[in-house]
């Protein structure tokens, strides 16, 4: 299990390989589900210059380790990554990636799901949108 | 008995600090912390927040040395 929250650009096959060589016992899997979540050059009807994505140092990483434990447990698999970039980010550079290898595919495919879904909606990342016009966030407290 | 206020992101720079360390004569909630910290003003709706880097609520009460934050709605994957 590994989690990490990374500031530079990071390329997630390569990232993928590594883990997998070094951690995974080969033979003992067989199936891996990866999600990437890469930066689009568009939202909500603008063009998206660059983002800025800020993070709660030490909560978002207990949060994440949390998570990887409570889906270890769930489902059937074998081990998951999960690496999730911080600070200024450019359109087509990966802001996230989440995987999870198990036996077989249902549930390597869940737990991927249930990863990055849980991250998306409770992990404390906050996005910062940078447009022609200047910045703006993208949830704010109402 | 003293805890430290952190605030993150748009609703950082809405309350206008990052940190704060307050003192306390009374054990408080995390909601009574933000009244006191925000000058009184009720606690925005979607607001979240945590105590020592783990989710709570409104309700849950502050000790000694904790580390309360409020922040808006999560953005990230």
């Amino acid at each position: 299990m590994k989690v990490e929250i990374i500031s530079k650009i990071f390329n997630p096959w390569e990232e993928l390989q590594a883990y997998e060589k070094t951690l995974i016992a080969q033979g003992k899997y067989g199936a891996v589900a990866t999600f990437v979540g890469t930066m689009r050059d568009y939202n909500e009807g603008d063009i998206v210059q660059a983002m800025f994505l800020e993070h709660y140092p030490g909560m978002t990483e207990k949060y994440l380790q949390t998570l990887s434990e409570t889906a270890l447990q769930r489902w059937d698999i074998l081990d998951t990554l999960i690496i999730h970039r911080i600070g200024e980010i450019k359109p087509g550079e990966t802001i996230v990636l989440v995987a999870a290898w198990a036996g077989h595919r249902a549930p390597a495919f869940e737990s991927c799901r249930f990863l990055i879904d849980e991250l998306k909606s409770r992990a404390p990342f906050w996005k910062q949108e940078t447009l022609s016009e200047g910045v703006r966030w993208l949830d704010q407290c109402h | 008995m003293a805890i430290t206020i952190k605030f993150f992101a748009s609703l950082r720079e809405q309350v206008g600090k990052s940190e704060v360390q307050i003192e306390l004569s009374d054990s408080l909630t995390v909601g009574e912390v933000w009244a006191q910290v925000c000058d009184n003003s009720p606690l925005p709706i979607h607001i979240l927040m945590a105590v020592n880097k783990e989710y709570s609520k409104q309700d849950t009460r502050v000790q000694d040395g904790d580390e309360v934050a409020f922040f808006p709605p999560v953005t990230g994957g």
